[in-house]
């Protein structure tokens, strides 16, 4: 089976994947790690440090998902994937879940055939423009260059905002963000767009951030979320819920630093103990240990944690919470009921 | 009772398909066929069954729904509303301007190098040969992606030229050479301008016709006219007569800056340059090569015999040299120029919209349809090949040596 696999995605380019069939849990315990998919680089989301280990708001739920599957957050292979090539890699198998600023969209979940779990980062499509360029707004950027990652939704809203706007665009396309970050610096194109999230991200790695700005304008909804396979629910629920958990562990005040004494039964809320494993089954519904939640968790904190480490105010890439604060704090981020 | 000589015709027996050699090669071209169609039915069957068990079908009907997303550089009409089959066609056409634009420079540069690498003056000759070892010897890739990187990092910026202090184009501000690529003037054709490209027209045929007379008078009295300036003069003088007669029909619309780009002109932007000199200079350097193998294959008495007739250099190499050399340098051309088509493909690396970028890119991501995409992208190159092929081979049946 592997060789016919080899075989028919070198002849047709179609990758096939043995696993598609249900069994990711099991072939992540046997093989003792997760093959996780994420962006080539972009500041805040997924980056290699110093050591050239992978880190970033993405990478840490990725870790998140082993550490809660298999006790160790280190337990993982990163596939660096292009807009281009991270739907490949999933179909075929060579990556169990993609963690990649991925817009859920209906023909994704429908047509490509793939279950998306989830939103870990509300976002929008955004323009960075240089602040001396005196423009104010995006409806501003007639028959400007733009420079955009091929591949991605932003391609498709960005043709239709300058259609709806009555508008002329040159499209410069590009596969990746580093590359379109040199264009844009060189001047070759006028603008760069892409989630405003990622714009941050790119413009926090400026030499002078300052001189450029992101337009007030949001043309789109871009709900960025992890997604695995159509069809192995078993491991489609074990990534959701690690993802919701996080989520919850926000909500009931869970940090890496104090999971621990509150597993210890020192807490009398119920729903802390059922997620912690204290009380309740769930792990083994998931097919997981009891204290799954518990090494999820002190991977990198909750999902504020993580949020702040990364990519919130007080790091260079500066996003605020906005959509992204918990539905009690005036956001949308709301996790169903852990029972 | 008469003797036939004729040995006694043996019946067939089926041993003979192994044991004799007349007819062992038989058999064993009936199984290895039979392997191969085997291999290949499996191939096929295997493909099918792991994309049902995916989920996914083969359906071509995603050629007709709306594509959309943009493209830069569209030869014909095209907008987001256009088809995904449009979208292929307009990346098929932007396929065969760069790899027409790229078969021409590449054979000029490839003559140019290949003629002077021979040269008997000393420096050219080597810089030739530098030419030449550094190009063929590193990937195209990179020297695409360096030739674009040239073009962005480098040439001045738009803004550049903006407001009264900014710089001016060239040739009295009319060509604007950016790092977003070569804005050069057009052409508007007005009324009366079918006058002059109906000149146009006749001049080369005249032209042509004058060039055929010379020839014949050469052969028949000896004697040399000047034809290349009588051609010129041909050429250039009536189409100068009709456009002033006519009150200049045709005039040129300069390139002028307006808001974020430069409007009206030719645009030929930045990745279409950086990959057509890329392609031209890399596939020159092999054309060059072949170029001299052929001229070495020349025997040098040809070239002797030319002399001792008082030929000078350039006509023993336009007469003597060159005509017998094509019939060593077309076959490898023309592989040389499927080479070049292949290797636009590489065009997504720069963002130049080709088929693949189109076609095998954007299309096939957004509709998630990888096996029919690239079926009809593979398609594509092996037609345009094929196509190229069989031109190049008629060429090369008219120049190779006729046995009578």
């Amino acid at each position: 089976m592997k060789l016919k696999t080899t075989l028919v995605a070198a002849t047709a380019a179609v990758a096939v994947s043995a696993a598609a069939q249900g069994a990711t849990l099991d072939d992540v315990k046997a093989k003792g790690f997760i093959q996780c998919g994420v962006s080539t680089g972009l500041a805040g989301f997924a980056f290699t440090d110093s050591n050239g280990n992978w880190d970033g708001f993405d990478v840490t739920f990725c870790r998140a998902t082993a550490a809660a599957v298999l006790g160790d957050a280190n337990a993982i292979k990163f596939t660096p994937t292009t807009g281009k090539t991270r739907f490949t890699a999933l179909a075929s198998g060579e990556i169990d879940v993609l963690y990649r600023n991925t817009t859920w969209t209906l023909s994704r979940d429908v047509d490509l055939k793939f279950d998306f779990l989830g939103v870990n980062y509300y976002d929008g499509q955004g323009f960075m423009i240089r602040k001396d360029m005196g423009v104010a707004s995006a409806t501003d950027l007639n028959d400007a260059t733009v420079c955009i990652q091929t591949g991605t939704t932003t391609e498709l809203n960005l043709a239709d905002f300058f259609r709806a706007n009555n508008m002329n665009y040159d499209p410069v396309p590009i596969e990746t963000n580093a590359e379109a970050q040199q264009k844009y610096l060189a001047n070759a194109c006028d603008v760069y767009t892409t989630d405003a999230s990622g714009l941050a991200a790119t413009r926090a790695t400026f030499e002078n951030p300052g001189d450029h700005i992101v337009l007030p304008e949001i043309i789109s909804k871009e709900p960025l979320g992890p997604l695995v396979r159509h069809g192995d629910n078993a491991w489609g629920d074990i990534v959701r819920w690690v993802m919701n958990a996080l989520i919850i562990a926000e909500e009931k005040g869970i940090t890496a630093a104090n999971v621990d004494s509150m597993a210890s039964a020192s807490t009398k809320d119920p729903e802390v103990k059922r997620l912690l494993g204290v009380e309740g089954n769930y792990g083994e519904m998931l097919g997981l240990a009891p204290d799954w939640a518990i090494h999820a968790i002190k991977t990198g904190g909750n999902y504020g944690e993580i949020f702040e480490k990364y990519i919130g105010e007080n790091t260079a890439i500066g996003l605020s919470r906005g959509l992204n604060q918990l539905w009690t704090k005036g956001g949308i981020l709301y996790a169903p009921p852990f029972r | 009772m008469s003797m036939t000589g004729q040995p006694p015709v043996e019946a067939f027996r089926v041993s003979q398909l192994l044991y004799d050699t007349r007819y062992r090669s038989y058999t064993i071209q009936v199984f290895a066929l039979a392997a191969i169609m085997l291999a290949f039915a499996w191939a096929v069957d295997n493909a099918v069954q792991n994309l049902e068990a995916l989920g996914k079908d083969i359906d071509f009907g995603f050629i007709f729904e709306t594509s959309a997303y943009d493209i830069n550089q569209h030869l014909i009409d095209y907008d987001s509303t256009s088809s995904h089959g449009r979208a292929a066609i307009v990346g098929i056409l932007n396929t065969i301007l760069v790899a027409v634009l790229g078969c021409i420079a590449a054979t000029a540069i490839g003559i140019l190098a290949g003629v002077l690498r021979l040269s008997g003056n000393w420096i050219v000759a080597r810089l030739m040969t530098v030419y030449i070892e550094a190009f063929r010897n590193i990937p195209v890739l990179i020297w695409i992606l360096f030739t674009v990187a040239i073009v962005n990092e480098v040439l001045p910026g738009v803004r550049s030229f903006r407001g009264p202090e900014g710089m001016s184009g060239l040739f009295f501000d009319s060509v604007f050479i950016t790092n977003r690529g070569f804005y050069i003037p057009a052409p508007i054709f007005e009324a009366g301008s079918a006058v002059v490209g109906a000149m146009l027209v006749l001049t080369i045929a005249a032209a042509w016709y004058f060039g055929r007379w010379a020839r014949v008078r050469q052969a028949a009295t000896g004697q040399i006219l000047p034809v290349f300036q009588i051609r010129l003069a041909i050429l250039v003088l009536p189409v100068l007569v009709a456009f002033f007669a006519m009150g200049s029909p045709i005039s040129l619309e300069i390139p002028a800056l307006k808001g974020f780009n430069f409007k009206g002109g030719i645009y030929m932007r930045d990745s279409l340059i950086g990959l057509w000199l890329a392609l031209s200079v890399y596939t020159g350097a092999f054309i060059a090569e072949i170029v001299r193998a052929g001229i070495l294959a020349v025997s040098k008495g040809q070239t002797e015999a030319a002399y001792a007739l008082g030929l000078r250099p350039g006509r023993t190499m336009s007469l003597v040299v060159l005509p017998q050399a094509l019939r060593v340098i077309v076959p490898p051309l023309i592989s040389q120029f499927l080479n070049l088509t292949k290797n636009s493909s590489l065009a997504i690396a720069v963002g130049y919209m080709d088929a693949t970028g189109t076609l095998g890119g954007i299309t096939l991501n957004q509709t998630g349809r990888e096996m029919e995409c690239i079926l009809l992208l593979m398609a594509f190159y092996l037609t345009a090949s094929l196509t190229i092929s069989a031109g190049m081979n008629a060429y090369n049946r008219r120049v190779r040596l006729k046995e009578r």
